[in-house]
């Protein structure tokens, strides 16, 4: 099963048709020593017979339908508006390809152009794209276009210790032919001021996230001030949903806004697909990496939208293009357009009060048991820290087992100096109970593990 | 047979904003079920918020009208060259939204997620298996990433082996323009090389650039003129001789399953496009996976974590990190598997593991091909480029007169019609109910066609691609301006992209 339509019929008038005896005939170009080697795999199975293996396979796992979580750190659960997925799943829109031909896109072009128009309301920047593969990449991306802005002359790149720690690992990937002097995460406890103080005239751009990997919102003003004194770009990492209650980054003076645009629209799915927001200012649009749609009209006046700026990409400039990016990651910013039109002005407020609100209740509930603390002094959104009594693995693993809870991120995996602190993710999807839940649990669990 | 956008589509659809109303919402939200906390001070928070506010059924409506607007291959065929416009079977769509796959946290311990990595680990051996590699990633979101995670690799294989000086990467003319594109990203240098008349890499040409500055040749084979490379052996020892690694551009992996492995051929490295050559659906440019594929020597240097396998035994199993599960997998307690980063790893690419709703996705595909099913794939994908090909060939001139692979450029030149282009015809053909082939690429041949059957498109369908290109032929003779105003039955009309270059309006900004 190939989900070919050749009969044997059709293959024998189409190789009349070119002139061939059989099918092999026409791979005689291929070396002949190393032409039809086996492939050992497994035999070919029937629709339902793949049904019932993945159905068997994706029961191996704990999903979250079945079990309370308050895990994030980069990765959320919100609840996704059904009508998210019957829009994604029309065939119109998923199995489209790049908007090459305006003329019958008009719906991706739109589409993108509506996202982009939402991102930058949500930003307040003036420019975004759909181009990115999740929030580490196009902050990698992000540290590129300031060095491009900066002519290649500028090689500092300062990161804050607190933006997500898979996403500082990209960046460093990314940036491993360029020569560059990556600063600013080595010390964990530095501190915006700390970081400001990094910036010299070699800098390209200083990078911070709020609200930060710990969950925090970290007071930006006056920080693009610093920057710019410098000449240097302002990257902000941000959670889109903590936008509806935050101020966006561009009244900061950010110059760049990146993110994970995940947690609208878009299921965990285990790490992806999903989509990395893009938003600069009008000025700097020329060195943005990334698939733009641009507004027009037809030769009969009539408004249309089109692939526009493309001499900045890959396809044009090969070697000097400033990214090879030719994604357009449509479909996973459909997803969140769609999540975004269905709450509305209101709807994203109430939402991102709603992951506020039950946040601090968790974070009262659990701060008052015996051997916790929640950790931080500054103002936090969704996610917070608290310090447990016991190793974070440890808890997790009594939460589970006892309760059927998953616990929080152990931060002890990426800040050493933080053992025992679990990084504690509440969202809309959890209820009051399940909170309550939690702080019982964990306050069990501080005497059963921790003695 | 004509595209009925014209039917469908009287009036264009308004942008979003243009249908809001305030005080309008098409989704509820559960009441406050927790005391209320103070908000951080005013200064911290936002005062507007300019998003659109529209009732459901509007909202739904909207996004309907939206993909009506759009060309998909669910509504017809979509011959567009190298992009591998397949069918993408529903069932992928069903497996990949199953809860227990779709419903997991990437941060979820390795213990209850056993089912996800035991998915990744296979798809890992199936495509080792398919192309002859070694170990392979699954974490590159697309193509241009995998380029990208390709060419670091090779890139960190010299810089550790001492040799510093490797900072050229030699790229053919006709190749893709993320090929130099990433060179420039790895802070290495593109050196390029023309193609000979056949078709070929030019063997003198490329004697003459080998060195031991060379960090490698980046290959596309078969190559964007859907030419299998007829030098390849020796290509490939010019390389290899000077100390250099191949890369192969997989985009054109769909000629090739079962067919050739380019791990046996002496390719070092290579990316593989699940979104094409493995069926996932493109969504209208993504996501995708370009996942890569490595010999021996460069697998230490793979992004991670990659998933590894481990054998328990009684005392448990023998992973580093000691888990002492024993609790095993798919009913088979000797074995679990872990998240690990290689060795001399160039780090991770992306956040988390990779696309794996896209993986999930794939793996079915190719399980319910397996091998024979995917040997047929790429048979019928070279015949059909061959035969639609032979229907053309009396119409418009073809780059090179050799047996193609999966695809073949046409050229749009009618002799007696020197004002049509290969632009009007790709136009024209969208008033006949096709999707135009890719034009003006590869760059090497003038006016291009770029042909892409793939093996999902019936005989039916290609007679009829062909006959509307030979009808088009006739109407660039006798009236060609029908040609130049095309196409005249879709939802808009040629459309000035100049000026949305020159006045660039990216966003919404009200009436």
């Amino acid at each position: 099963m190939s989900y070919v339509p050749h009969t044997d019929a059709d293959r024998a008038e189409m190789l009349a048709a070119i002139g061939v005896e059989k099918v092999e005939d026409l791979f005689l170009d291929v070396p002949a020593a190393q032409r039809f080697p086996e492939l050992h795999l497994p035999e070919p199975l029937s629709e339902m017979e793949i049904m019932a293996e993945l159905q068997a396979m994706s029961e191996e796992n704990l999903d979250l339908g079945h079990y309370t979580s308050f895990l994030g750190a980069g990765a959320y659960q919100h609840y996704v508006p059904k009508i998210v997925d019957h829009v994604i799943s029309r065939s119109e829109f998923y199995t489209a390809y790049t908007p090459y031909q305006p003329e019958i896109s008009q719906g991706t072009l739109q589409s993108v152009f509506e996202y982009q128009s939402m991102i930058c309301a949500l930003t307040g920047m003036e420019v975004a794209n759909a181009s990115h593969y999740d929030g580490a990449t196009s902050t990698a991306e992000a540290a590129i276009m300031a060095l491009n802005v900066g002519r290649g002359k500028r090689k500092r790149v300062i990161l804050s210790p607190w933006v997500h720690p898979e996403y500082r690992a990209v960046v460093r990937t990314y940036a491993q032919g360029m020569d560059l002097d990556i600063v600013g995460d080595g010390d964990p406890e530095a501190t915006l001021e700390d970081l400001a103080a990094l910036l010299d005239g070699n800098t390209a751009c200083l990078i911070v996230q709020s609200p930060n990997f710990r969950g925090e919102i970290e007071d930006l003003e006056g920080l693009a001030e610093k920057v710019h004194a410098v000449r240097a770009l302002l990257v902000v990492v941000t959670d889109p949903v903590s936008l509806g209650l935050l101020r966006p980054p561009g009244d900061y003076g950010a110059d760049i806004v990146v993110g994970e645009g995940q947690a609208l629209g878009n299921g965990l799915n285990f790490g992806g697909p999903y989509l990395g927001i893009f938003a600069c200012r009008e000025e700097q649009v020329r060195k943005m990496a990334g698939r733009l749609a641009g507004q027009t009209v037809d030769v009969e006046g009539k408004r249309g939208f089109v692939l526009t700026l493309a001499t900045r990409e890959q396809h044009i400039r090969r070697e000097r293009a400033t990214s090879n990016i030719c994604t357009n990651q449509a479909l996973c910013a459909l997803a969140t357009s769609v999540h975004l039109a269905a709450l509305g002005r209101t709807g994203l407020r109430t939402l991102a009060e709603l992951c506020y609100h039950k946040a601090h209740y968790a974070a009262s509930r659990i701060g008052a048991l015996a051997g916790y603390q929640v950790v931080g002094d500054k103002p936090f959104f969704k996610e917070f820290v608290v310090r447990c009594p016991a190793p974070v693995q440890e808890i997790n693993d009594y939460l589970l087992e006892e309760w059927g809870i998953v616990g929080g991120y152990d931060l002890g995996r990426d800040y050493p100096h933080l053992e025992n602190h679990m990084l504690v993710c509440v969202t809309e999807v959890i209820i009051k109970e399940e909170i309550d839940a939690l702080a019982e649990a964990l306050a069990e669990a501080a005497k059963e593990v921790a003695s | 047979m004509k595209a009925d956008f014209g039917v469908r589509c009287a009036g264009a659809e308004p942008v979003i904003y243009e249908l809001s109303k305030p005080g309008r919402m098409a989704t509820t939200l559960p009441a406050l079920d927790v005391p209320p906390a103070e908000l951080p001070p005013a200064a911290m928070l936002r005062e507007t918020l300019d998003l659109p506010e529209v009732d459901e059924l509007t909202l739904m409506r909207h996004y309907v009208r939206l993909s009506q607007l759009n060309w998909a291959i669910d509504i017809g065929y979509y011959p567009l060259g190298s992009c591998t416009m397949k069918y993408n079977p529903k069932v992928n769509e069903a497996a990949a939204r199953l809860p227990g796959f779709a419903l997991t946290h990437p941060y979820q311990d390795v213990h209850t997620v056993q089912g996800n990595l035991l998915l990744m680990y296979e798809l890992q051996e199936m495509l080792r298996e398919i192309a002859g590699f070694a170990a392979v990633t699954l974490q590159p979101s697309a193509g241009a990433h995998g380029e990208l995670t390709g060419v670091l690799i090779m890139r960190a294989y010299h810089l550790d082996r001492g040799e510093p000086q490797r900072t050229r990467i030699i790229v053919p003319d006709s190749a893709h323009g993320t090929n130099p594109a990433t060179t420039g990203m790895a802070g290495l240098e593109v050196v390029e090389v023309p193609s000979d008349e056949r078709g070929n890499v030019d063997l003198e040409a490329l004697r003459s650039v080998c060195g031991d500055t060379v960090c490698g040749l980046m290959l596309t084979n078969p190559n964007t003129l859907g030419l299998f490379e007829e030098h390849l052996a020796e290509v490939i020892e010019l390389i290899h001789g000077c100390g250099g690694l191949v890369y192969g551009d997989g985009a054109n992996f769909n000629a090739l399953l079962g067919i050739a492995k380019p791990g046996e051929l002496g390719f070092d490295v290579m990316h593989y496009n699940l979104h094409k050559t493995f069926s996932t659906p493109h969504g209208g440019g993504g996501p995708g996976v370009g996942a890569v594929g490595v010999s021996e020597a460069l697998a230490p240097y793979l992004p991670g974590p990659m998933v590894v396998l481990r054998y328990c035994d009684e005392d448990g199993c023998d992973c580093e990190e000691g888990c002492g599960c024993g609790e095993g997998v798919d009913g088979d307690d000797s074995i679990c598997f872990h998240l690990a980063m290689p060795e001399k790893s160039i780090g991770r690419v992306k956040a988390f593991y990779g696309n794996f709703g896209v993986l999930v996705r794939a793996y079915a595909y190719i399980r319910m091909l397996g091998a024979p099913g995917l040997r047929q794939v790429s048979e019928m994908a070279v015949l059909n480029a061959n035969y639609l090909k032979s229907r053309v060939e009396d119409l418009f001139p073809i780059s090179h007169h050799r047996t193609h692979m999966h695809e073949f450029v046409a050229q749009g030149i009618i002799p007696g019609a020197a004002d049509v282009h290969a632009l009007d015809i790709a136009k024209r053909l969208i008033d006949y109910g096709f999707h135009p082939p890719t034009n003006y690429f590869p760059l090497i041949v003038p006016e291009a066609l770029m042909i892409e059957p793939t093996e999902t498109e019936s005989k039916e369908t290609l007679d009829a691609f062909a006959d509307a290109l030979r009808a088009i032929r006739d109407e660039a003779l006798t009236d060609p301006e029908v040609l130049h105003e095309a196409p005249h039955t879709a939802p808009v009309r040629r459309l000035d992209e100049v000026r949305a270059a020159r006045e660039p309006v990216l966003r919404w900004q009200g009436t």
